[in-house]
């Protein structure tokens, strides 16, 4: 069965543990996680989990039923089915020598990606991006020497009306 | 999921019970509790559940059991749940109270048995430093129970406990968890009962798609070699009288996997027995060869499935099941019929027109003729099969039976004929030794007017046997059956058959005198070594009111046939007499 990448809404009650709950359901099922990304929701005490995910349709299907099996998971959605936009948020800290510098603020521009920080040998450069735009970029500059990356994960929703 | 649940609970303590009276959490457990009509807790006090024990105190309306090892109170209310249809509830203390109960809960989330299990914990303060008998219970459980609470304000507790049985006794069935630490079992509250429960994340079908239901009609009336696979679901969601219903109207042969038994009369002509790895060669045959396969309640379970590539390999299978995760988990479904079991077969046996299914089940009759399940009797030495069998006799098939796991077990799957549902509790899913004592101790509280025989074997009878106290005191009056081989029996015979002979710490020696460990407790114990003093000791069990011990000792090389070794299908079955 061909494997896919899948990007998940899931809907939670905002109760301690839940975090617990949702990832201990993937560790224990098999199930992978590429990314998980937790903050609130439109609506109070609850909370909106994104999680990347490969698998067959058959696995994703597994996923959303066994979700649902949690008490306190209200919705589960496919977002990958329909048009969505899907974000992450990386920072990267890349060595910057003066001489280097004007050909790194080449490749920021390019990606539209900007400089929050500048030390005396280091640049924090922060992206916005789906996930290919910050993996195009993390490569464009591992030439200069990166010190150190830290990437949010995906956050998504579908396009137009759609909800999730 | 929204809903009003009322259980049955006596009017005037009822009215007592819902006074608005400003008082402690543990309280408020005890009339939560009394007010879910819990008639009989089982559990054992400590540090963290010492305001919860201390309110029980001259309560005379709260029934609890002191069961000697947590392990024996969890399983005693999980027999007492199986065999009632109604929550068991049990109480430990934190820490090794708490992780005492760990077996017993994933034994109960593995057959869907609805438990309530109450832990105490440290106090909210101290929660996270490490402090003396400190278990993050509600962590070490999240895997084994269908939801769980760690109750950190005493306001919450009614409502949480009202959730906690209604989540466990809905949709799919299983155990809750309530974790109270300390401080909140003593801090006071005005006690407010609310009957509505609503939760909103919770939200099982009960009816099916109707046009599920059609096509599954449909399937059947074109279906030539037609077979139903029925399991516990059917049991829990009292599905018995549907499915029996069913099978006359469809004209469909029924296999009950271990946990459907009792679910469908082993009288009738349409019954082929029990599928899988101990299966009979009938219910085995008719799965390769059939043509639609009809799981009703039953999960494909790998010891019924075997090899599940080559399972029932030329079926179109129809899947009823409350559990919209079942369906597809492990073999590929056709008709999904998602909704209460009891619900679906309604729909179903207001539509369905029988399947052209006669010459197959002249088939299938064939089958039971030439192969039905036999063993080989002695006249000198006592087979567990024969005690099997003697004992079904002399209770006509009506007892609450009882198991542990082992070859025992299978054989009282086997030879144990049953009539009724809720008759029979074994631990399927978990296979867990050392349940079957104490669960029947629970299931005789649960039925006081039904005859309990808990069949054990001489391995898992010493997991648990410390509860003969409680059946001793209270006078429980359980047959307690030891079917004594001198072995791990089970693990014996996958040496015998699968390692070569090569027996491996299975022998039993050391046990004690099960008898003399019957009577130490005050309980009565008898032993019988062939088939005369089997049939009088079993006799005097029967007319002894109070509880009783049989320690049967038989041969010890018997194995249970037939068999379907690992990695096979499970037409290809080692039938134990052909060689
Ligand atoms: C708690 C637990 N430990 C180990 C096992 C593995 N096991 C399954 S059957 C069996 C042998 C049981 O022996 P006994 O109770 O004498 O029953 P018999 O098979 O001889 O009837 C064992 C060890 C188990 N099911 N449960
Ligand atoms: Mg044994």
């Amino acid at each position: 069965m061909s494997t896919h990448r899948h990007t998940i809404s899931v809907l939670v009650n905002n109760q301690p543990g839940v975090l617990q709950r949702v990832s201990g359901l993937f560790g224990r099922r098999g199930f992978n996680i590429e990314s998980i990304t937790v903050g609130e929701s439109e609506e109070r005490g609850l909370s909106r989990m994104v999680i990347v995910t490969t698998g067959s349709e058959r696995t994703l299907e597994q996923i959303s039923k066994q979700l649902y099996k949690l008490i306190d998971v209200i919705k589960v959605v496919d977002l990958s089915a329909s048009p969505m936009v899907a974000r992450e948020v990386a920072l990267i800290k890349v060595n910057a020598e003066p001489s280097a510098r004007p050909e790194i603020l080449g490749v920021v521009e390019t990606f539209r990606a900007s400089v929050v920080d500048i030390g005396t040998s280091t640049m924090i450069v922060q992206a916005i991006g789906d996930t290919d735009k910050i993996d195009a970029m993390v490569e464009l500059l591992k030439p200069y020497g990166i010190r150190e990356l830290s990437r949010t994960g995906v956050t998504a929703m579908t396009r137009g009306l759609g909800k999730a | 999921m929204s809903a009003h649940t009322s259980a049955v609970v006596d009017q005037d303590l009822r009215s007592k019970l819902l006074k608005p009276d400003v008082i402690s959490g543990s309280e408020i457990l005890l009339r939560s509790l009394l007010l879910e009509g819990v008639d009989c807790v089982f559990g054992y006090p400590g540090g963290a559940v010492l305001y919860i024990y201390d309110a029980m105190h001259g309560n005379e309306d709260f029934n609890h059991l002191l069961t000697r090892h947590e392990q024996g109170a969890i399983h005693a209310a999980d027999g007492y749940a199986r065999s009632t249809g109604k929550v068991g509830v049990c109480i430990a203390t934190s820490g090794p109270g708490a992780t005492n109960l760990v077996t017993g809960i994933a034994t109960a989330y593995m057959d869907s048995v609805p438990l309530v299990v109450i832990t105490g914990n440290v106090a909210t303060t101290a929660i996270g430093t490490d402090a003396f008998q400190e278990a993050d219970i509600t962590g070490i459980t999240m895997p084994i129970t269908k939801h769980s609470y760690l109750v950190r304000n005493v306001e919450d507790l009614p409502r949480v406990i009202h959730e906690a049985f209604h989540i466990a006794n809905t949709g799919r069935k299983g155990p809750v968890l309530i974790d109270i630490p300390k401080d909140i079992s003593a801090q006071k509250t005005r006690f407010e009962w609310q009957e509505e429960v609503s939760v909103r994340g919770y939200n099982p079908t009960v009816q099916p798609n109707k046009l599920q239901v059609d096509r599954l009609v449909q399937a059947i009336e074109e279906a030539e070699r037609p077979v139903i696979l029925a399991g516990g679901g059917v049991v829990y969601s009292g599905a018995h009288e549907q499915l029996l219903e069913f099978v006359n109207k469809s004209q469909i042969p029924v296999t009950t996997t271990l946990l459907g038994l009792g679910g469908f009369p082993s009288g009738h002509e349409l019954w082929i027995g029990m599928p899988g790895m101990h299966g009979t060669y009938t219910a085995n045959t008719a799965l390769q060869n059939c043509d639609l396969l009809i799981g009703i309640g039953a999960r494909f379970d790998d010891r019924v499935t075997m090899t599940v590539q080559g399972f029932a390999p030329k079926a179109k299978i129809a899947h009823i099941d409350v559990d919209p995760a079942e369906i597809g988990k492990t073999v590929p479904t056709a008709i999904p019929c998602v909704g209460d079991v009891k619900a679906v077969l309604e729909l179903v046996n207001e539509k369905v027109k029988p399947a052209r299914s006669s010459a197959w089940i002249h088939q299938v009759q064939t089958w039971k003729e030439e192969k039905p399940l036999r063993y080989t009797d002695s006249d000198t030495e006592l087979k567990p099969q024969y005690v099997i069998e003697m004992i079904h006799e002399a209770t006509k098939g009506e007892a609450i039976v009882t198991t542990d796991v082992g070859q025992h077990q299978m054989w009282a799957a086997q030879y144990y004929r049953f009539n009724n549902p809720r008759s029979w509790i074994t631990s399927g899913g978990l296979g867990t030794m050392g349940f079957g004592f104490p669960s029947a101790i629970g299931a005789q509280m649960g039925n006081p007017d039904r005859m309990v025989v808990s069949i054990n074997g001489d391995g898992g009878m010493q997991m648990c046997s410390q509860e003969l106290a409680i059946c001793a005191i209270h006078n429980i009056p359980v047959k307690i059956v030891v079917i004594n081989n001198q072995v791990l029996g089970m693990v014996r015979q996958w040496q015998e058959i699968i390692y070569d002979n090569r027996y491996s710490h299975i022998d039993l020696a050391g046990s004690p005198d099960f008898v003399k460990l019957a009577e130490a407790y005050g309980v009565k114990g008898l032993r019988a070594t062939n088939k005369e003093e089997a049939r009088l000791a079993w006799q005097e069990a029967m007319n002894t009111p109070g509880p009783v011990l049989i320690d049967f000792v038989v041969r010890k090389g018997e194995n249970v046939f037939p068999m379907v070794t690992q990695g096979n299908t499970i037409d290809q079955m080692i039938m134990g007499d052909e060689e």
